[in-house]
């Protein structure tokens, strides 16, 4: 049995367990999305066609930290994701309500979406996101309350 | 100087042998390598290794107690809010053996997600799902109706513990300092907000709903909840988890127009644009802006950032474009309405011919000074008065000392830290607004929480604290709070308060109805 948890299979044979061949044959519909975590490590997942990129980390159990705290409703944006340029260009269009949550998210770039808000489509096989690194600065808070004062 | 951290920038990982993570001493850990190494070897090597493989693997198991039994890193968490839940999340989840437990002083968990996030904003609320797993995790105890700094002391807690976080939040409020403040019908937006949100100690707060003017002095988020929970329309706000004795209060109320006064200008807000978006599209309601406070600003933040450029683009379009025809006529039919107005410091809360309520408020009309985010607010002499009612302050919250041996900034009005780490305090940290101050969003607090969790795990892999040093976590706790006649609510017992409230809530047509007297909470759970 293949240890998940640690990213990387035992060297013991067993036969593969049941759902795993199902998936093998079924891989016609499924996409391949990598996420680069925050410390570089690369995740890679096989995503259903329609999942939202916060569905595929949820439902793989990706160990990305504090993803999707507000479970895909537009409240947040834990689901910050920074995509390459020319698949940026490809996405559906952003609306207003998600641009609004993007406005506040940290490390926000020209090709940030949020995740939640992104389906994966069969021409994105391959897609590679970034998950932003999160900067503290801890002088900005402090900051913030000697003006407020 | 270092102007930003990243939380993964040369952070160690925490080393993995064999599959199983080793946080303990070095020593230790570096003979737990051998010997997984050495049991892997043994049973490839089958015959050639017996010899090496019986003894070594009872020394493994030798070594897998001594490991879970001593070298468990026992951790408290002062605070059920998101800053305890979110640091305790992130210890459990990089840490195996660690165990976190969580103290609360309400019988109920969840801080500011349960007391301070407005009824209408369910969504934000669905961080409790997550503090739900982290609580049922079996290396984590949730503990309510546990007072630190009264039934039990952080010295008592720090003999307990190997590390004890403190998230306790801010329970007060900045005070304006102005004569009048203490009139009928001047309040804090946080007791106002507490109030109608089920948070005990303001269930009493009868606030004065009969005059047709509020003015809330500042203009941050909690500004625009406290300014949209008075105009809601009824049926909206009745199908909230709202309180159903504040639900009552709102619908008798006479409120009609709401004014969020700030000291600076349009670029100074501090509310951000999904709450000025559902403000604008309030049903039965219009914005009062006045044009001359937004001409040519559009030109001013051409180049600014996109959050701030945005905000200020749609206060811009409200103020100055002819609302389309379907926003016309819902203007033109509402009968409330809402405002900002700047440029006005609050000097003196006007009393009525009583002496005893408010009847108005002067203030002072400032000029800036600077631009963006640091500019200055200074008198220009000249002064203003506003007639209303109702005034709530909403200047912002603030935190308070737990325990006079606990180091305290009564200036910022947190604990001084580094990284989350408590200043000259080895084995105490901070999370949250207590250690950063009162602002931001779940995110912010988020990040901020993972910081000092991860303080915390350096700490425990360096040895600054002490594992050999065996600590007895809540079972030591239990006995102090036993002889003091406190009893503990567990989270099976916050369950019972929950499936009781949602109970209550269905035969209303609401998500809960929250109970908000704590004797009642105890005697649900037959304390």
């Amino acid at each position: 049995m293949s240890s998940k948890l640690f990213g990387f299979k035992s060297t013991v044979s067993h036969p593969l367990p049941i759902h795993r061949l199902q998936v093998q044959h079924s891989s016609a519909d499924r996409v391949t999305v990598h996420f680069i975590n925050r410390d570089g490590e690369r995740l890679t997942a096989m995503a259903k066609e329609g999942e939202s990129l916060l569905e595929v980390v949820v439902n793989q159990n990706l160990g990305i930290d504090g993803f999707g705290a507000c479970e895909g409703t537009l409240a947040c944006s834990t689901c910050h994701l920074i995509f390459e340029e020319d698949v940026f260009q490809k996405l559906d269009a952003i609306t207003d309500e998600e641009l609004d949550m993007l406005d506040l998210a940290y490390g926000l770039t020209d090709t940030s979406r949020l995740g939640c808000q992104v389906c994966v489509k069969k021409v994105m096989d391959g897609l590679t996101v970034q998950v932003p690194m999160e900067v503290a600065d801890m002088r900005r808070g402090l900051e913030v309350g000697k003006q407020s004062k | 100087a270092d102007a930003g951290r990243s939380r993964f920038a040369a952070r160690p990982r925490v080393s993995r042998a064999g599959g199983v993570a080793v946080e303990a001493e070095r020593l230790v850990s570096s003979v737990w390598v051998l010997l997984a190494r050495s049991r892997s070897m043994g049973s490839r090597c089958g015959r050639v290794c017996w010899k090496w493989g019986s003894p070594l693997r009872r020394l493994t198991g030798f070594s897998r107690l001594l490991s879970t039994a001593v070298l468990a890193p026992q951790i408290c968490v002062v605070g059920s809010g998101p800053a305890g839940f979110y640091t305790a999340q992130h210890l459990l989840k990089h840490h195996r053996l660690a165990r976190v437990d969580i103290y609360e002083k309400l019988p109920v968990p969840f801080g500011l997600v349960r007391f301070g996030v407005a009824p209408d904003h369910p969504e934000v609320k669905n961080v409790i799902n997550t503090f739900t797993q982290t609580a049922h995790s079996d290396r984590c105890s949730y503990y309510g109706n546990i007072t630190i700094g009264k039934d039990v002391t952080v010295k008592e807690l720090q003999r307990a513990y190997h590390a004890v976080v403190l998230s306790y939040g801010a329970e007060d409020n900045r005070i304006l300092g102005i004569p009048g403040e203490n009139l009928s019908g001047v309040y804090s937006a946080r007791a106002f907000v507490g109030w109608y949100n089920g948070l005990p100690e303001n269930r009493d707060l009868k606030p004065d709903l009969s005059s047709e003017t509020a003015v809330v002095l500042g203009q941050g988020n909690v500004a625009l909840d406290v300014a949209r929970v008075l105009l809601s329309p009824l049926d909206i706000l009745g199908k909230t988890d709202i309180t159903e004795g504040s639900l009552a209060a709102i619908a008798c109320s006479k409120i009609k127009r709401v004014w969020l006064v700030g000291r600076r200008g349009p670029l100074q807000v501090a509310f951000t644009i999904k709450e000025l978006r559902e403000m604008i599209n309030l049903p039965g309601t219009r914005p009062l802006l006045d044009p001359a406070d937004f001409t040519g600003l559009g030109d001013v933040v051409k180049d600014v950032p996109r959050p701030r450029k945005r905000l200020t683009e749609l206060m811009v379009k409200s103020a100055l474009e002819k609302p389309g025809e379907k926003e016309a006529s819902r203007w033109a039919a509402a009968t409330k309405e809402w405002g900002l107005k700047f440029q006005r410091s609050p000097l003196e809360v006007l009393p009525a011919a009583d002496g005893k309520q408010a009847r108005g408020i002067r203030m002072a009309v400032t000029r800036l000074e600077g631009s963006g985010e640091s500019a200055r607010a200074v008198p220009t002499g000249e002064v203003e008065e506003l007639e209303c009612g109702l005034i709530l302050s909403s200047i912002g919250y603030r935190s308070l000392p737990l325990d006079s041996l606990i180091p305290f900034d009564p200036k910022l009005g947190i604990i001084p830290n580094s990284l989350g780490r408590v200043q000259g305090t080895p084995g105490l940290y901070c999370s949250g607004w207590v250690k950063r101050g009162p602002t931001g969003v779940i995110i912010t607090t988020m990040n901020d929480s993972f910081d000092t969790a991860q303080s915390v795990l350096e700490d425990l892999q360096s040895g600054v604290l002490d594992l050999s040093n065996t600590k007895e976590g809540f079972k030591s706790v239990r006995s102090i709070l036993h002889s003091r006649g406190v009893h503990p609510v567990t989270f099976s017992d916050w369950e019972t308060i929950d499936a009781a409230e949602v109970a209550r809530g269905k035969l209303a047509g609401k998500p809960r109805e929250k109970i908000v007297d704590p004797q009642e909470m105890l005697q649900l759970i037959s304390h």
